[in-house]
């Protein structure tokens, strides 16, 4: 049977104490240890001009061309091996160039017929003018599809990283950003007025044409992604952000890659097991053609867009 | 026609090589220069007036097609980009650099602007800490 205790004891008890010497309620130390109040530091003058002199002396020592002898040696062997390291170099890159194929060469291993397919039967069966953009996205739509996912996961890394948590830390970036940026500077406004919408329409031409002329989604990606940079730069976060912020930018982001996951899944099933997909060629050289090639454009685009901006974003004040 | 095309051809060759001098001219500044301000000048003439000078060369030999227009089109968005970016960075050292004066002459009027541009971003410094 267990005895009660008055309140006074049950609180001197060794496990109360301890409880809340954990839970930090309690310092066990302060006031039953003497604790001596510590002086203010004050840097002696005399040390520190000693310490001083030994390291002006010290330095002046080591570098001292004239008398260190390791020094000046050091000096020359660096220079020359500098030197001998770039000759080397130079030499080992111009054999390896005269070793490769000629470029007439028929039995070079490049010349094989992978690239004859994709010369001659490419527009066929890709119905792409643009034959780099056909390759790319449909023979190798496996190998884009990694890339685009290296893209997202490289941003969900960054974000890891250097994403702020709401909370002071946050709001104090939010208000200061762009500290020694120069801030509503008239120049870069107007221009950025001017620029903007040419660059967006730019890269969306570059984008949508991917099948038909030089481009695709990467290179017109790339060109919005600038242009947003450009106009946060010009205008600030809070104006970019009425038109981007971070639920369209997850939106669009895990959007494209879903949609390419999708289409790309189809082409790779019906295409290995030997199925007749349902895609429509169209006739090459229209804006509507060439299959796949079209929505995979866009979802590429959208996303290294995402991408160009998030990175910008997030290194300039840890979040969108 | 003969005639035209050598007149086409000595102008085109001959806007081209006064743009590399003037690229010359920017890559031996940028070097030669000690302050920032200073390279910032030759760096930005080198953007404008050199890539402006080449590009009409360009345009010249080309003749009168589509890319003559393209070019045209670069020549317009690189005068309108590129000088705002040398300014933009030559602002910025004129309002973090305290000691504009050592450097060039600024008049009474830029100094007290430019202090103030100072102070207001002390102000945000000290309480971001």
């Amino acid at each position: 049977m267990s005895r009660k205790i008055s309140e006074e004891q049950y609180k001197r008890n060794l496990s109360v104490r301890f409880k809340k010497w954990i839970s930090g309620e309690t310092d066990p130390y302060l006031g039953n240890m003497e604790i001596t109040p510590k002086k203010e530091y004050a840097p002696d003058e005399k040390i520190l001009r000693k310490h001083m002199a030994d390291q002006t002396r010290i330095i002046s020592r080591t570098y001292d061309m004239e008398h260190n002898r390791v020094y000046r040696f050091f000096n020359w062997f660096y220079r020359k091996a500098a030197f001998l390291c770039c000759i080397v170099l130079i030499a080992i890159l111009i054999l390896t160039v005269s070793y490769l194929p000629k470029t007439t060469d028929p039995g070079s291993p490049g010349n094989n017929e992978v690239a004859e397919r994709y010369i001659t039967q490419g527009m066929q069966e890709t119905g792409a003018v643009n034959a780099v953009t056909g390759m790319i996205l449909t023979y190798r739509a496996f190998d884009t599809f990694g890339e685009t996912n290296v893209l997202f996961v490289a941003t969900c890394c960054v974000m890891i990283l250097l994403m702020l948590e709401e909370g002071t830390k946050k709001k104090a970036e939010d208000e200061n950003d762009a500290r020694y940026e120069p801030k509503k500077d008239v120049i870069l406004q107007t221009i950025a007025g001017v620029l903007c919408p040419i660059i967006f329409i730019f890269g969306i031409y570059v984008i949508l044409n991917g099948h038909l002329s030089p481009g695709g989604g990467f290179s017109g990606g790339a060109i919005m992604g600038a242009g947003m940079i450009l106009y946060v730069s010009a205008f600030g976060f809070k104006k970019t952000q009425k038109f981007f912020n971070e639920e369209v930018y997850k939106v669009a982001k895990i959007s494209a890659l879903c949609v390419y996951g999708l289409i790309g899944s189809y082409y790779y099933i019906t295409g290995a097991n030997g199925i007749e997909n349902h895609i429509p060629l169209g006739i090459p050289g229209h804006i509507l053609s060439s299959g796949i090639i079209l929505p995979i454009n866009i979802a590429v685009g959208l996303e290294v867009a995402c991408t160009m901006y998030a990175f910008y974003a997030l290194f300039r004040k840890g979040g969108l | 026609m003969q005639i035209l095309k050598w007149i086409q051809f000595v102008l085109g060759i001959g806007m081209l090589l006064a743009g590399m001098y003037i690229f010359a001219l920017q890559v031996f500044g940028v070097f030669k220069f000690k302050y920032v301000l200073n390279r910032m000048h030759s760096a930005a003439m080198g953007d404008t007036l050199g890539i402006g000078i080449s590009l009409v060369g360009l345009m010249i030999l080309s003749g009168w097609n589509f890319v003559t227009l393209k070019m045209g089109l670069v020549i317009v968005f690189l005068w309108c980009a590129s000088p705002v970016s040398s300014h933009l960075i030559s602002r910025l050292e004129a309002t973090t650099n305290p000691y504009l004066d050592k450097y060039c002459s600024v008049g009474e009027e830029m100094k007290e602007h430019l202090e103030k541009e100072n102070e207001e971003n002390e102000k945000v410094g000290e309480e971001d800490e």
